[in-house]
C-alpha cells in the first residue's frame, strides 16, 4: 500500500507552495501530484518552479506526477496541458479526456484522474489500452462497485487510487463563484482566492455544513475522513490512499499520521484532535450512501 | 441548422414534430438516460409508434443513453443499446467510454452523438471521440462563451450541438457530483438531480421552507416565487450573508445570439425539457422554428411576443444568455 497527495487544489503564494513542499520532500508520502488542476488563471507559479519542486521531491525519492488542469475551455490551456502531457520525464495525470488524447499520441503512460468518468470495466479496459496505468476512483463510486473493477485492474497491473481524506472534488462549472462572491468578474477576479487558504464555505441558512468554494470548483465543506477504514478499502482492491490537500500545516500533519498508521502498522486510529485546524468529516460514498454522511 | 427538441413522452414527441422540430430525443424508462423521472420516457411499444410518426413526417429521433454504468448494472445499458438500436432509432446519443466502445462492437457506423454529459469542452477531447468511437457530433456543455463555441466549431472533426433554451445547469455536465453527495443519486449513474423523493416542502406560517434530503436550500416569503429545490440554485449563508450562492432559479434562453451561433456553423440547436409538459414543448419548438427560419433568412427577427411567450415558461420566470457570455462566467 502506498500513500499519495494530490495537487493542491486551492491557490496559494509560491512562498507557501515551496514551503510546503520541502515539507512534503521530508515526509514519508510515496507519491506526489503535482500542478494547477484548477484555475488557468493562477500562476503564482509558472512551469518551471513546478518542475524544480518536482526534481526536489524526486531527490528525496517521491514519484512525481505532474497533474493537469480539469475543466480546459480556452486554447491556452491547452498548449499548456499538451507541453505536460507530450513530456515523458515525469508521469502524467490526466483530469480530462484531452490529456488522455494527447498522452495516448505520444505513448505516454497516464493516470486517470478522478474527473475523468470511469465506471465499468469496459470504460477501464478502453482506457487501458491508450495507456491508463493508474486509476483515481471517481468519488461517488464505493466499495460494492470496486471488486470486478479492481480485479481487472489487478490483472492488467493498473494501479488503483482512493481518497481517503480531504474535501471532496463535487462540480466545476464556467463561472468563478469566488469572483461572484466578491461581486467582481471572472475576467478581473483580483485573483481573491489567494485570501482563503482552503477556500470558503456555504453554510444553509440553518447554519449547517455544506459546500466548499474553491474559484470554479466546488468541493464538499465537509472533509472525507476514511483513514480508519484503510484495511477494508486495501481488502476491496485500492493500492494507494489519497490525500486531498486541506491547510498546509494540516495536511503534513494528516501524511504523518496515515503514514504511521498504514508504514508502520500501528494498531491506532486516526486522531482528529491532534490536527491543527477542525473539521467536520464524512464517507458516505465508500459505504454506498451520500456523500455527506459519517458513518465512523 | 437543425432544431433538437425533447420529448418525455409520446404526446409530446407529436407536438414537437408537429411544431416543426427536425429530431426529437427521447429516453427509455430506466436509468439509462439523464431524465430518469417516474412517469416519463418510452416503452419499446410507444419507441416504434413515436418513430414511424416522426420518419413520416421527415423528423429523426434520437435516443439519449447517457449516464454512466456502474458495473453491476452495465447490461441494463447495453440492453438498452441493443433495443434502442433495433427498434430504428437514428442516432444514439451517449456519454460513457465503455458504451461507446459496446456499440462500435455491435456496428462500425451506427451515429453516435457525443452528449452533454460527456463533458467535451475542448479541441482535444472531440478529436479523442473523433478517433476513438467515429463520433458524428457532440454537444458542448453549457460552460463556453460564445467565442470559444464559435472556434470549436469551426475547428472540429465533428459537428457541434449546443444548448438553446431550458433549464440552466451551471455546472459542467457530466462533472457535478453535488446530488449524490447530498442524496445518494446523481445524474451521471442514477439520471437524476436533486431528486423529487428527497424533497420536503415545510410551511412554517411565515415562510416555505424547501428541504433535499433534511438540507435547507431555500425559505421563501410570501409573495415570492417558491421554485423546485434544485440544490444549487437555492439561497445559502456565506459570511453571514444569504445570496444564491451559486445560481439564481433562471433558465438559458440563446435567442438572442442565435445569427451568431448559426455564422459560426454550429450544426444544431439543443431545446432541454423532457421533464416538462406536451405543452411546453409546442410552445418552445413553435417559437424557435420560427426564428430559426428568420436566422436562416437573414436579418429578419422574431416577434416580442413569441420571445416573452418562452420566456414565460422559463424556471424562475427569468433567462440568461449564461456562459455564452463572458460576464455571466
Amino acid at each position: 500500500m502506498k500513500i499519495s497527495l494530490a495537487a493542491v487544489p486551492y491557490f496559494w503564494s509560491k512562498e507557501t507552495y515551496i514551503e510546503f513542499y520541502e515539507a512534503v520532500a521530508k515526509s514519508k508520502v510515496d507519491i506526489v501530484y503535482l500542478g494547477e488542476t484548477i484555475c488557468s488563471k493562477r500562476r503564482t507559479m509558472n512551469h518551471q518552479a513546478w518542475l524544480g519542486i518536482a526534481e526536489l521531491l524526486t531527490k528525496t525519492g517521491k514519484q512525481v506526477v505532474l497533474s493537469t488542469l480539469t475543466l480546459l475551455e480556452a486554447e491556452s490551456e491547452l498548449s499548456y496541458l499538451t507541453k505536460i502531457a507530450s513530456q515523458s520525464r515525469y508521469y502524467i495525470e490526466a483530469n480530462d479526456i484531452a490529456a488522455v488524447n494527447v498522452a495516448s499520441e505520444h505513448n505516454n503512460p497516464f493516470v486517470a484522474g478522478g474527473a475523468i468518468n470511469i465506471y465499468n470495466v469496459q470504460s477501464l479496459s478502453r482506457l487501458n489500452q491508450l495507456g491508463m496505468s493508474r486509476w483515481v476512483v471517481p468519488v461517488e463510486l464505493g466499495r460494492d462497485d470496486l471488486p470486478v473493477m479492481t480485479q481487472f485492474a489487478k490483472d492488467h497491473s493498473i494501479e488503483v487510487e482512493y481518497q481517503v481524506f480531504g474535501r471532496m472534488p463535487l462540480a466545476y462549472s464556467a463561472r468563478c463563484f469566488t469572483a461572484r462572491h466578491h461581486q467582481l468578474s471572472k475576467d478581473q477576479c483580483q485573483f481573491k482566492c489567494l485570501d482563503d487558504e482552503q477556500g470558503f464555505e456555504i453554510k444553509t441558512q440553518e447554519g449547517k455544513t455544506f459546500l466548499q468554494v474553491n474559484g470554479i470548483q466546488t468541493q464538499s465543506a465537509k472533509v472525507c475522513q476514511l483513514i480508519d477504514h484503510i484495511l477494508s478499502l486495501t481488502d476491496a482492491g485500492i493500492d494507494i490512499f489519497r490525500i486531498v490537500p486541506v491547510s498546509a500545516v494540516s495536511t503534513l500533519e494528516v501524511i504523518d499520521q496515515l503514514c504511521a498508521i498504514s508504514h508502520e502498522c500501528e494498531q491506532q486510529k486516526f486522531d482528529h484532535s491532534r490536527l491543527t485546524d477542525s473539521y467536520q468529516y464524512c464517507n458516505g460514498y465508500w459505504f454506498q450512501v451520500e456523500g455527506m454522511i459519517y458513518l465512523g | 441548422m437543425e432544431l433538437v427538441c425533447p420529448a418525455g413522452n409520446y404526446q409530446s414527441l407529436i407536438k414537437a414534430v408537429d411544431n416543426g422540430a427536425d429530431a426529437v430525443y427521447i429516453g427509455l424508462k430506466n436509468e439509462t438516460n439523464a431524465r430518469h423521472f417516474a412517469g416519463l420516457n418510452f416503452s419499446e411499444k410507444q419507441i416504434s409508434k413515436g418513430i414511424d410518426y416522426a420518419h413520416s413526417r421527415h423528423c429523426k429521433v434520437y435516443c439519449a443513453i447517457n449516464t454512466y454504468p456502474r458495473d453491476s448494472h452495465w447490461t441494463c445499458w447495453t440492453d438498452s443499446v441493443d433495443q434502442a438500436m433495433g427498434l430504428g432509432i437514428d442516432t444514439l446519443i451517449v456519454a460513457d467510454i465503455g458504451v461507446m466502445d459496446y456499440i462500435r462492437n455491435q456496428s462500425a457506423e451506427f451515429p453516435i452523438h457525443l452528449s452533454v454529459q460527456a463533458s467535451a469542452t475542448n479541441l482535444q477531447a472531440l478529436k479523442f471521440y473523433h478517433a476513438n468511437f467515429g463520433i458524428r457530433r457532440a454537444v458542448l456543455p453549457r460552460v463556453l462563451s460564445l467565442k470559444q463555441v464559435a472556434k470549436l466549431a469551426q475547428s472540429a472533426p465533428v459537428e457541434i450541438e449546443v444548448f438553446g433554451f431550458g433549464s440552466l445547469c451551471i455546472m459542467a455536465e457530466g462533472r457535478c457530483f453535488l446530488s449524490s453527495y447530498m442524496t445518494g443519486e446523481s445524474p451521471n449513474t442514477q439520471g437524476v438531480c436533486s431528486p423529487a423523493a428527497y424533497v420536503d416542502w415545510q410551511d412554517k406560517g411565515e415562510v416555505l421552507e424547501s428541504r433535499l434530503n433534511g438540507l435547507l436550500i431555500d425559505r421563501f416569503h410570501q409573495g415570492e416565487n417558491a421554485g423546485y429545490p434544485t440544490l444549487c440554485k437555492g439561497r445559502f449563508d456565506v459570511d453571514g450573508k444569504i445570496e444564491h450562492a451559486l445560481e439564481e432559479p433562471t433558465s438559458l434562453n440563446t435567442l438572442d445570439i442565435l445569427p451568431q451561433l448559426q455564422q459560426a456553423g454550429v450544426k444544431a440547436i439543443k431545446i432541454e425539457g423532457r421533464q416538462r409538459s406536451p405543452s411546453y414543448v409546442a410552445t418552445v419548438t413553435s417559437v424557435w422554428r420560427k426564428a430559426m427560419n428568420a436566422a436562416i433568412n437573414h436579418g429578419q427577427s422574431i416577434a416580442p411576443e413569441d420571445v416573452k411567450k418562452i420566456n414565460c415558461l422559463a424556471e424562475g420566470k427569468q433567462t440568461t444568455i449564461g456562459a455564452y457570455e463572458r460576464s455571466w462566467q
